[in-house]
């Protein structure tokens, strides 16, 4: 069993003995200079599950994305993964988690021009020390799947904004990642374009199993999930009908 | 093509053209739950809220009260001396309170073209100083499950089933950024409602 299946496979058993909840926060507070963007907020994901993060703009949907993921970390307020709290961990240790257990996809400018689309998909698997010629033979496997084929060897600037996107979300998948964090991933795209996109995205954690955070003020975009939550002035406000997927 | 599409079609004109009549009697009761009033204070505040630009007749105000209070939502007093029109005071009852805070509460079915109903049941919130958020965010959840089972179809049918679940998504997602801006805009609704309260009960009833 190779190291990241065993990461993978201690994740899960974490997950369903906390009664399935994969990602927590805990009354997470967080400001920008004199600008409070959480004032509380809270909530919890369940493993496997498609979560949407909804709300107006500046209403810090985003914010509390990037606390959830480890990039930011929390003026108070806690954040769990896995059974384990992360706003306190080292920056080393926040940085493999999210370079082992975590993929992100972002509304803009996220592939890297100099690599050519399969290179971009590689890099996590690169950074995750596997061979060159295995991560890049992994990263090809996205490109049917994703319907990319032909777009390999192109450059970010040579593929259309729904191609580009679609190599970034390979590129989040590729590492087979607990958690997947998407921020606004169709916004540059149009409706056919984007629903094509989420299509895919839901396809592929559903068929692996990963969780995902969306944050999004799209509801076209938040009905590919199995629930939702509204943020509105730093507090998540539940509205939850819909259960997690079978 | 699967039974889907006629069972949403059938449901979307039922709900266009049956729903919008129905709310009357709800709103009528959400008017006598303020304060007991006269049938012609009722269609004032009726057209005054809600008519823009289409009153409400006589004729249907008087006859749905006498079915409300044939159903027992509503006491009417004995006749009072005066010309013109039935000059009646009406009464909400423990029922028609009950009956009106459970649909002032409920979602509305999701279905493109809602925004009277809703748009009433918002301004009766705010009159009556209930959560008029609680409402709109209970009716973005149900939008939303809608949404999620139009998504469900458009991923498993076929190119037709595909584009009418497309046409209900575009017209409940309209829906919804109404509902969205409505809510941005609560503060100032709830102004406008207090205000126009206010220049009418100065006006007087008549």
């Amino acid at each position: 069993m190779t190291r990241r299946a065993v990461v993978r496979a201690r994740s899960q058993a974490a997950a369903s003995s906390a009664g399935g909840c994969v990602v927590e926060a805990r009354d997470l507070v967080r400001s920008f200079g004199q600008t409070p963007a959480l004032r509380g907020a809270s909530l919890s994901v369940s493993a496997g599950e498609i979560l949407a993060v909804m709300g107006p703009s500046g209403s810090g949907k985003s914010t509390l994305l990037h606390c959830l993921a480890g990039i930011l970390v929390p003026d108070s307020g806690e954040v769990w993964f896995d059974g384990r709290r992360i706003d306190t961990a080292p920056d080393a240790e926040r940085s493999m988690l999210r370079r082992d257990q975590f993929g992100f996809v972002f509304q803009f400018g996220q592939l890297v021009p100099e690599l050519t689309a399969e290179e971009n998909v590689a890099l996590p698997l690169l950074l995750g020390g596997i061979r060159r010629t295995k991560a890049l033979a992994d990263a090809r496997q996205w490109f049917r799947r994703l319907d990319l084929d032909g777009m390999e060897r192109r450059r970010s600037g040579e593929l259309s904004g729904g191609q580009a996107q679609r190599v970034a979300l390979a590129r989040g998948l590729v590492a087979r990642p607990d958690v997947l964090f998407a921020d606004e991933p169709t916004g540059s795209l149009d409706s056919l374009a984007g629903e094509h996109v989420m299509e895919l995205l839901s396809a592929a954690a559903r068929e692996q199993g990963t969780t995902v955070v969306l944050v999004t003020h799209d509801a076209r975009v938040a009905a590919y999930a199995d629930r939702e939550v509204i943020v509105r002035d730093g507090r998540v406000n539940s509205l939850a009908r819909g259960g997690a997927r079978p | 093509m699967s039974c889907w599409p006629r069972i949403l079609y059938v449901r979307r004109v039922y709900f266009q053209c049956i729903l919008a009549g129905m709310s009357v009697p709800f709103t009528l009761l959400g008017l006598l739950e303020r304060e007991p009033s006269h049938g012609y204070d009722l269609k004032r505040d009726y057209d005054a809220y809600f008519g823009r630009g289409k009153p409400l007749p006589f004729g249907q105000v008087y006859a749905t009260l006498a079915r409300l209070a044939r159903d027992g939502k509503v006491l009417a007093g004995g006749a009072e001396p005066g010309s013109g029109p039935d000059r009646r005071r009406y009464v909400i009852t423990e029922d028609g309170a009950t009956e009106f805070e459970a649909w002032l509460a409920g979602p509305v079915e999701p279905e493109p073209h809602l925004q009277t109903v809703l748009f009433a049941k918002v301004v009766l919130a705010l009159m009556l100083g209930r959560p008029a958020e609680n409402y709109l965010d209970t009716q973005r959840a149900a939008h939303l499950q809608r949404m999620r089972e139009l998504t469900e179809i458009k991923r498993t049918g076929d190119l037709v089933d595909a584009l009418l679940a497309d046409h209900g998504l575009f017209h409940l997602e309209a829906d919804l950024r109404w509902i969205d801006l409505t809510a941005a805009r609560l503060a100032s609704l709830a102004e406008v409602v207090r205000s126009e309260a206010a220049s009418q009960s100065s006006g007087g009833s008549r």
